[in-house]
């Protein structure tokens, strides 16, 4: 997930197409269209690469702060089966991370870089993670719901037109959906236990659900870029698309469980077939954009932290590493 | 109980807490360490630990024959039941703190599994034989860790000094044997701690040689862990780990 441009200002920062040799631009477009796959030694329109660096970078900051809501709950895991199942699940992000780093440093900038625009602020993140976890509950919601709309994002992405990104994108679709059943059956068993396990479902639920549907970000009409992505295979569907199909998918899995979803407007629309479902809080998802989401200051916070307070073991490791070179050369010698 | 299956019983559970309380400690880290890189390698010790939990309580509960499994005695059980070393429960400080718990313990782990591996009891001697393998693998990562870290910047040396200095005194505690073990040794259940304790210095000698460091003697060793005698952070721990089940002792998670 966590693709959507988020930036407001991409379009600025990123020099115009009337800029680069027509003829090459003409051969890019082409192998595009023709859906063949982008390499990182492949030419690529400047404003191509700063696009797939953004969105990469944005993916994999995204999955890195996506560790601590979840994290929040891993030392008060109800069971030992739960802690494992969580503790397996936030690797799974960490290291989605991971690649997705190293599918956005093929494009020239490095991981250093990102994590500085992350912690500076310049660089964006899903909004998802800007929500607190609350209780035992919110673990399965995200995996049900924040997963699932990852997935619904990110299937079509595994045909994406830049090569390590699209390869990228098979690899953490896998575990996703092995995320999003796990995070569902959590719910399920929550569901067959105590009024107070049910209570906290449909609490999850209440606070999940909407902002699980601003994920997809802002609605197409305010959605300048999707056409320019469109064409260059680097978002594949538009945003109130995959919305509707998330919708469509969830509010079954939800009336199977037995909770209610907080939307008095949501209705199954025959003539169209697709539910049809409440107006998005847009104001506070832009307020969220903006990083002024409800624990946003406390997840940069966390993140600044760890980075800060691990800066001597990053710098112990290079320094070790530079003693130990020196000490084959000097053996060579 | 009888008196062979209640020693086998409280041996499971040293193993099993011992497993239990440093995963707990380390899942501490998921999320805030130095690199994303280490954070993966943390879960991964994390994981294999509380995998071995899960194995060592069950078998615990069904040779106590009381219907309790892992679950039920990793969250009912107040500190003063639980019998890990007190080496394991101790905070994880920075970096060199749980490197350092992590080197002394999975250094003597291996050394624990893999006389285990040959056990008498052969479902004891089925989970070691797992777990020597992943402790193994524990022992040379935190091993690395010391070596980079004292001989790295004169900050992560100054770090990991102090990080060791933390845990002289838990050391010994490790290697104790009271009577109900040297029972199980006698029917070839349960190891000599003593007799692997060699073995035990000699790792910690060579590794610390290699990062530039010393061997510190433990002038007043502590224990305790094993009756029950914990220091002050073990119980918050366990309130934080034990909140749910706790709140709610009918709820299947």
């Amino acid at each position: 997930m966590y693709t959507t441009e988020l930036d407001k200002n991409a379009a600025r920062q990123t020099p115009p197409l009337s800029m680069e040799n027509p003829d090459l631009l003409a051969a890019f477009e082409a192998r595009v269209a023709n859906d063949e796959f982008i390499e990182p030694k492949d030419w690529m329109p400047e404003a191509y690469r700063r696009t797939l660096t953004r969105q990469i970078s944005q993916h994999a900051h995204s999955e890195i702060v996506g560790m601590l809501p979840e994290g929040n709950w891993l030392t008060r895991a109800p069971s030992l089966k739960r802690k494992a199942i969580l503790l397996a699940k936030v690797q799974d992000e960490g290291g989605h991370g991971l690649y997705l780093y190293c599918a956005a440093e093929t494009l020239g900038t490095s991981r250093e870089e990102m994590i500085d625009a992350l912690h500076s602020g310049r660089a964006k993140y899903s909004t998802i993670f800007n929500y607190p976890t609350l209780n035992w509950a919110d673990i399965g919601a995200i995996g049900w719901l924040v997963d699932g709309a990852a997935i619904m994002n990110q299937v079509p992405l595994q045909r994406t037109s830049y090569g390590p990104y699209a390869r990228a994108m098979i690899r953490i679709c896998k575990e996703e959906s092995f995320h999003q059943r796990q995070g569902y059956d959590l719910l399920l068993q929550m569901m067959k236990g105590t009024d107070a396990q049910k209570a906290m479902v449909q609490d999850a639920m209440n606070r999940w659900w909407w902002p699980s549907l601003m994920m997809f970000g802002p609605p197409d009409d305010n959605s300048p870029n999707s056409a320019q992505s469109i064409r260059w295979r680097i978002k594949r569907e538009t945003n109130d698309e995959l919305r509707q199909k998330f919708v469509d998918a969830t509010v079954p899995q939800a009336e199977l469980l037995g909770i209610t979803v907080p939307d008095p407007d949501l209705k199954w629309n025959e003539a169209r077939g697709h539910y049809d479902f409440g107006e998005i809080n847009w104001d506070e998802f832009y307020a969220a954009v903006r990083g002024e989401g409800p624990v946003a200051k406390e997840r940069m916070k966390a993140r600044r932290a760890a980075w800060d307070e691990g800066a001597w073991v990053r710098e112990a490791a290079d320094a070790y590493e530079a003693k130990q070179a020196a000490r084959r050369t000097s053996a060579a010698a | 109980m009888n008196q062979p299956a209640d020693a086998l019983f409280q041996y499971l559970l040293r193993l099993g807490d011992d497993s239990l309380i440093l995963g707990q400690r380390l899942t501490e880290w998921c999320g805030h360490a130095p690199t994303i890189e280490v954070d993966l390698s943390l879960s991964n010790l994390a994981l294999d630990l509380i995998g071995q939990a899960t194995l060592l309580l069950d078998y615990a509960g069904e040779v106590e024959d009381k219907g309790r499994d892992a679950d039920r005695l990793a969250f009912h059980r107040d500190a003063e039941q639980f019998t890990n070393c007190l080496l394991v429960e101790q905070p994880n400080g920075d970096f060199a703190q749980t490197m350092a718990r992590q080197f002394f313990f999975s250094c003597y782990s291996e050394l624990m599994f893999a006389e285990l591996e040959t056990s008498a009891d052969p479902r004891l001697a089925e989970i070691a034989a797992k777990a020597v393998k992943e402790v193994r693998y524990h022992a040379d990562l935190a091993a690395d860790w010391v070596i980079r870290l004292g001989d790295g910047t004169d900050e992560s040396r100054r770090r990991m000094i102090e990080g060791l200095d933390w845990f002289w005194r838990f050391v010994d505690e490790m290697f104790a044997m009271d009577a109900a073990e040297n029972a199980l040794v006698q029917r070839g259940v349960a190891v000599d701690r003593a007799a692997i304790r060699e073995a035990f210095d000699q790792r910690i000698a060579a590794t610390l040689a290699q990062a530039g460091l010393e061997v510190q003697a433990s002038g007043w060793p502590l224990s305790g862990g094993r009756e029950g005698r914990h220091g002050e952070e073990l119980s918050r721990l366990l309130a934080e780990m034990q909140v749910l089940p706790r709140a709610h002792p009918e709820a299947v998670w």
